[in-house]
């Protein structure tokens, strides 16, 4: 990647921090904290790495992509409405009566959106079932699956975790959010997940570690992924949680917070300001 | 019009369906979690490896596997033991398959009583209850090997989730040779207007017994079988109610939940008359084989013939309440 894509993509990601601040901010609450970490991920994926087609969402042959933390869907929303999935007005309808956009991803109501989550520990099931299809088919497409670092407690990711690699699914790669805040506390406090690298390689996997807000190291390692045969990969993203809001960063409570008028316009007057 | 003469299990014969739709339908493919030899499918991952997953002991992985196939266009049958299949992944199911609208099939094997020497644990008595809760799941109770060929391919056609209640060991045979049956629809076993036996999976045996003993004493029994507990078949039930005025439901199932609760929600809605449950009375299994389990329990055809005796007799008192 060169330096002038490079540029592109990191400003896309404010672009797409901004609406998703915005988003949130209009309604006044919701999980910015695990929506703001991701939004390098999802740049990656969608505007680098994925093949997908806004005018064609069920398009046979696309990327498939599963959150399986279905609570960052504001995030994801901002990313498929600035693609053209669906009209960027929907974007001021998040969680308003009769909307499709609601708190957590649904596959009935957005265009864009390959898998229903929300009930946690689920989407990484979903992502390799797919995989398996894809498989079966023959198909030369991808699955890409994110998930968060207090979902992966829920036993059936580790159900999943031997799973994939059991069945060679080269085809899959999952980005694991670990902002290492929960709920109720840190990560390490409530549940560790620690050692986290050598869990997902004494799994089986083939395991990249990033830093989760940096575009270059993401997309590099979202590369390897598809070079990578006969193992599925996991990419450990170590990010902020509500990175880029300061009302939000690296704060416990921004996983489902109240946000301000005044919050979110500052917010987003800091990040345009400092640009990229 | 029942035989106890069929040679093959219920196993043996869903195996070899699902092979037939298989070859004319690629999309179909079949996950286990660890009882493929149980379910009876290892044929099908001999001749069809490549469509045969197997979870290992992960259930709730297999219900998220299977949701994530039908995402890519297949059409999934999962199987476990009833309570593997239901109580123990009911939140996959809800979400990943059921609120996703994903078009996936499940198979529970061993419904009830039939979990024999498996004992409580594996003796599921509330599974078709849990899932008649979850909006969009359809339930179906194949009897037999005739009933299993005529709606097994409805249910891979109907572009619906599925829950199905397998009585994988069973040999019986209820219903004649190419006997077409619609999911969804009641099916008349025997006519009569004294009174009507709604039964549904092995209780069919013994409601068709209890309708010839009562034949003999005069007494003209309606037998239906409700292979199809959601959606209801309400105009069949209210039909029925109208015509013999009293009505008890068989199940293989708690009486919480099931087919007499469906029943009992129909009837009181559109058209109350007398209503008396065969089943499994609020409490768990226990080892033991088929018989001995429906005779402790009560739902033997004799006990059938004295419940519907009860209904018949409640008749003039509550009825004159609502003519």
């Amino acid at each position: 990647m060169n330096q002038t894509e490079l540029k592109e993509l990191e400003k896309k990601a404010t672009e797409i921090r901004c609406l998703t601040i915005e988003m949130i901010g209009k309604l006044g609450v919701g999980h910015i904290g695990g929506s703001l970490s991701i939004i390098e991920a999802l740049v990656s994926l969608y505007y680098k790495t994925m093949q997908v087609d806004p005018k064609n969402p069920k398009w046979e042959d696309r990327d498939h992509f599963v959150l399986s933390k279905g609570h960052g869907g504001p995030a994801l929303y901002a990313v498929l409405a600035d693609k053209g999935f669906f009209p960027k007005e929907w974007t001021d309808t998040l969680n308003q009566p009769n909307t499709n956009l609601p708190s957590h991803c649904d596959r009935i109501l957005t265009p864009g959106i390959d898998m229903t989550a929300g009930s946690l520990g689920q989407g990484l099931s979903a992502a390799i079932g797919i995989a398996i299809g894809k498989k079966i088919d023959h198909k030369q497409s991808r699955v890409y699956c994110i998930i968060g670092d207090g979902e992966s407690q829920e036993g059936q990711i580790w159900e999943a975790a031997m799973l994939a690699p059991t069945k060679q699914l080269d085809n899959l790669t999952v980005l694991q959010d670990y902002n290492k805040m929960q709920i109720d506390g840190t990560t390490d406090d409530i549940n560790s997940l620690e050692p986290l690298t050598d869990k997902w390689q004494a799994f089986g996997w083939h395991v990249i570690s990033v830093n989760g807000h940096d575009m270059n190291q993401i997309t590099g390692a979202l590369e390897v992924a598809k070079q990578t045969k006969e193992k599925p990969t996991m990419i450990i993203l170590n990010t902020v949680k509500g990175k880029g809001a300061y009302f939000a960063e690296n704060k416990l409570s921004s996983h489902n917070m109240k946000v301000s008028t005044e919050e979110w316009k500052k917010a987003v007057n800091e990040l345009k300001e400092a640009g990229v | 019009m029942y035989r106890m003469a069929n040679k093959k299990e219920l196993r043996q014969i869903y195996a070899e369906l699902l092979l037939e739709m298989a070859e004319k339908d690629e999309r179909i493919v079949v996950l286990e979690a660890d009882l493929m030899k149980a379910t009876g499918t290892t044929p099908f991952k001999e001749r069809y490896p490549d469509r045969f997953i197997d979870v290992g002991v992960a259930e709730a992985n297999m219900m998220g596997v299977s949701a994530g196939l039908a995402v890519a266009g297949k059409i999934p049958f999962a199987h476990s033991f009833t309570p593997f299949a239901t109580r123990r992944v009911l939140d996959q199911i809800a979400i990943s398959i059921a609120y996703a609208k994903l078009n996936a099939k499940i198979g529970g094997t061993d419904p009830g009583v039939t979990a024999e020497l498996n004992g409580g644990t594996h003796m599921s008595v509330e599974d078709a209850g849990l899932i008649r809760g979850i909006p969009n799941m359809m339930i179906v109770e194949p009897a037999d090997g005739v009933q299993l060929k005529s709606l097994l391919p409805q249910i891979a056609a109907v572009d619906n989730p599925v829950y199905m209640r397998l009585a994988r060991k069973s040999k019986d045979q209820y219903f004649e040779q190419d006997t077409e049956f619609e999911l969804g629809k009641i099916y008349e076993l025997r006519s009569g207007n004294d009174v009507t036996i709604i039964c549904s999976g092995i209780l069919i045996k013994n409601s068709l017994e209890a309708a010839e003993l009562l034949g003999k004493e005069g007494i003209h029994a309606r037998v239906l079988n409700m292979h199809t507990l959601k959606p209801v078949d309400s105009e069949t039930i209210i039909k029925a109610a109208k015509e013999t005025g009293a009505v008890v439901t068989a199940e293989n199932h708690s009486i919480i939940n099931g087919w007499g609760s469906a029943v009992s929600e129909v009837l009181t809605e559109s058209y109350p008359v007398p209503l008396e449950r065969i089943g499994i009375r609020d409490h768990f299994g226990e080892v033991g084989l088929t018989d001995f389990l429906l005779k402790k329990y009560k739902m033997t055809a004799e006990d059938i013939v004295d419940t519907a005796k009860k209904a018949i007799s409640r008749k003039g008192r509550e009825n004159d309440n609502h003519r």
